[in-house]
């Protein structure tokens, strides 16, 4: 290189940093203005729940059934309990559903044929149907209909697994497309059947993915409202359902809208208070689903 | 399903004594009892000539006149040559030419590639691999693999070792099947005392070692290797030449290469394959050349051979 070129290249980068170093500073300023602001969209409303809510929080408020009367002596205890037999009862529906849905389409289904095409589309369809579509459904066939179920925890947790299933099947297939094509030859190089090959290899190591997708479907069902008005829910239940196809049941979504629909002001500091016990279930399914990802995943 | 033939020294007495005599004895030391062939297996290549087969060795692969093609498309033509037992044969050629698609095809792997498919006839000790009654789970069993990256399953060294006896549903004492098959793949003296951990906390070398040791946990009879040492460095590459040498006299070993040097000192027999451009412009891989590994370095009898294994084109 000549003395001569020196300045020249010299002159280049620095022309070239100035312009690139304010675009620095704009970029990543205004992705930080986007943050914040949804950020502190949240904290105030959170913080407007937490200052309404807490102190309506007791164990009389979890252990109370709702009154319609009396705002002090009413609680949640039905529609806790409601919600977390709604939870049980839809996790036992989707994880072998979902898992076995998702095993079938990523290692048996022959892609090129146009059903399973058919399928996998109309999967990727039924994850943006609305909530309400599912509800109507229930009613119409888990309800009444063929199943004749009536308004009881067992067709409300069907519908939410029916509602949750498409993104349990979508997550479950990306955790099982996860697993390397080299470990299901080295696996069936071996002598291993296809069957053992899923249920030793692919599935242990995607399982940590389908329980994170399951936790994050049931997160969305335990929030989900409209589809059990639809259902029939109800919303002062003074007792427990005692077995999950003849009583009738309430769930918090439905006891939160319940309260705030009420023209009373102390009733509606009640709702607060549930909006809280739901937000806390809530944080504890999804630090569940975090822990799992990061205690568990395979790094191939 | 019909199961295919069992590698005669596999019946019980012989693997029972070595058991019994401790997993310690170097597979070199065991009595070469190998040679008779099964019955049922002896006419093992009825009409197939075996190219320059060394007169005392018998083919443990018949191939004749296979064809295999992806999505109708042929990848390789018209391959015909018989693969002796107990011999190393070193597959060549340059990238493209079909050596992995031809390799696959002697354990059925490319049965899990749904576009692919298979025309002609591979036999191994006589049966023939693609008649519709053989199940391909049991051609595994007999056949083993070792691929080109290291295929360590997310599991600690011992049960990586222990799947294909456990899902083989192989009888005997699992700590000493495991132990006899690292040491037969020259790994544990290395691994020993850390064989709960997980395999892949090992280096690449040992993760290759680990997976040809897990081939070896199913006694198998023969063992494919698609450019085993490739990513490995050259410490460890001859530490494989050298594990290929012992296992020679009881595994018949066929080895994918893109090393010369390596198909020259490991192998006895070599296939050279090239790719041809048919009529319709189609590039399709063919074996152009089978013989002695000695005679296809030093005095090979296509040009294109000699031009390849001289380092002059590809
Ligand atoms: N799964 C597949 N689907 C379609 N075509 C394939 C597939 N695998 C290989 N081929 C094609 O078959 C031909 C032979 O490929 P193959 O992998 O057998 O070559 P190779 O000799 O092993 O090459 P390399 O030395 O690079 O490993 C190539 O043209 C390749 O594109
Ligand atoms: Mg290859």
């Amino acid at each position: 290189m000549s003395v001569a070129e020196v300045p020249v290249a010299r002159a280049v980068v620095r022309g070239a940093s100035r312009g690139a170093r304010v675009r620095e500073i704009i970029f990543p300023a205004s992705l930080m203005l986007c943050i914040a602001f949804a950020m502190l969209t949240l904290v105030v409303l959170l913080l407007d729940v937490a200052v309404d809510g807490l102190p309506v929080l007791s164990w009389n408020f979890l252990t109370s059934f709702p009154s319609q009367v009396f705002p002090e002596r009413s609680g949640i205890q039905s529609a806790l309990v409601g919600t977390l037999l709604l939870m049980v009862v839809c996790a036992v529906f989707i994880v072998p559903v979902g898992t076995a849905s998702a095993i079938y389409l990523e290692e048996y289904a022959d892609g090129n044929r146009w059903w399973n095409r058919l399928i996998e589309v109309n999967i990727q369809n039924l994850a943006a149907v609305p909530s309400i579509v599912y509800g109507i459904l229930g009613l119409a066939f888990l309800v009444r209909g063929p199943l004749e179920l009536g308004r009881v925890v067992l067709a409300g947790a069907l519908t939410l697994g029916l509602l949750v299933l498409p993104v349990v099947i979508i997550v479950g297939r990306e955790a099982i497309r996860a697993v390397p094509n080299s470990i299901r030859e080295g696996s069936m190089a071996l002598g291993a059947t296809l069957w053992q090959t899923i249920w030793k290899q692919i599935l242990p190591g995607a399982l940590p993915g389908i329980a994170t997708g399951i936790i994050l479907a049931l997160s969305r069902a335990i929030g989900e409202t409209a589809p059990l008005i639809v259902v029939g829910a109800a919303a002062f239940a003074r007792f427990n359902p005692n077995d999950l196809t003849s009583d009738p049941f309430s769930a918090l979504p439905i006891q939160i809208l319940a309260w705030i629909q009420d023209p009373q002001e102390e009733f509606r500091t009640l709702a607060a208070g549930a909006i809280l016990v739901l937000l806390i279930l809530l944080l504890f399914m999804n630090a569940g689903a975090i822990y799992l990802r990061n205690r568990y995943e395979q790094k191939w | 399903m019909r199961q295919v033939t069992e590698r005669p020294e596999s019946s019980s007495e012989p693997r029972a004594a070595e058991s019994a005599a401790g997993a310690q004895k170097p597979p070199a030391a065991e009595p070469a009892d190998g040679r008779v062939m099964g019955p049922g297996t002896a006419p093992a290549v009825e009409g197939v000539k075996a190219p320059a087969a060394a007169p005392d060795s018998k083919p443990v692969f018949a191939v004749e006149r296979l064809t295999v093609s992806y999505a109708g498309r042929p990848a390789v033509r018209e391959v015909s040559f018989g693969i002796e037992e107990r011999r190393i044969t070193a597959l060549i050629g340059a990238s493209g030419c079909g050596k992995s698609t031809f390799i696959r095809t002697l354990n059925r792997m490319n049965d899990l590639i749904p576009s692919a498919s298979v025309e002609g006839s591979v036999r191994y000790h006589g049966q023939d691999l693609y008649a519709p009654d053989v199940d391909p789970v049991q051609v595994r069993k007999r056949i083993g693999m070792v691929f080109q990256k290291p295929n360590p399953f997310p599991k600690s060294i011992y049960d990586n070792v222990a799947f294909g006896p456990r899902v083989l549903g192989m009888k005997g004492e699992m700590d000493e099947m495991v132990e006899r098959a690292l040491r037969r793949g020259a790994l544990w003296d290395e691994v020993k005392d850390r064989l709960k951990q997980n395999a892949f906390g090992m280096s690449g070398g040992q993760q290759q070692r680990l997976c040809i040791a897990r081939a070896l946990a199913t006694d198998p009879d023969v063992i494919l290797m698609d450019e085993p040492a490739s990513a490995l460095d050259p410490i460890s590459t001859g530490r494989i030449e050298d594990l290929m040498f012992e296992l020679k006299d009881r595994v018949s070993i066929v080895i994918v290469t893109h090393n010369m040097q390596q198909a020259a000192r490991v192998s006895d027999m070599t296939a050279f394959f090239t790719v041809v451009v048919d009529d319709t412009g189609h590039r399709h891989g063919e074996v152009v050349e089978y013989d002695e590994t000695e005679k296809v370095f030093t005095n090979p009898a296509d040009e294109r051979t000699e031009a390849y294994v001289t380092g002059r084109v590809g």
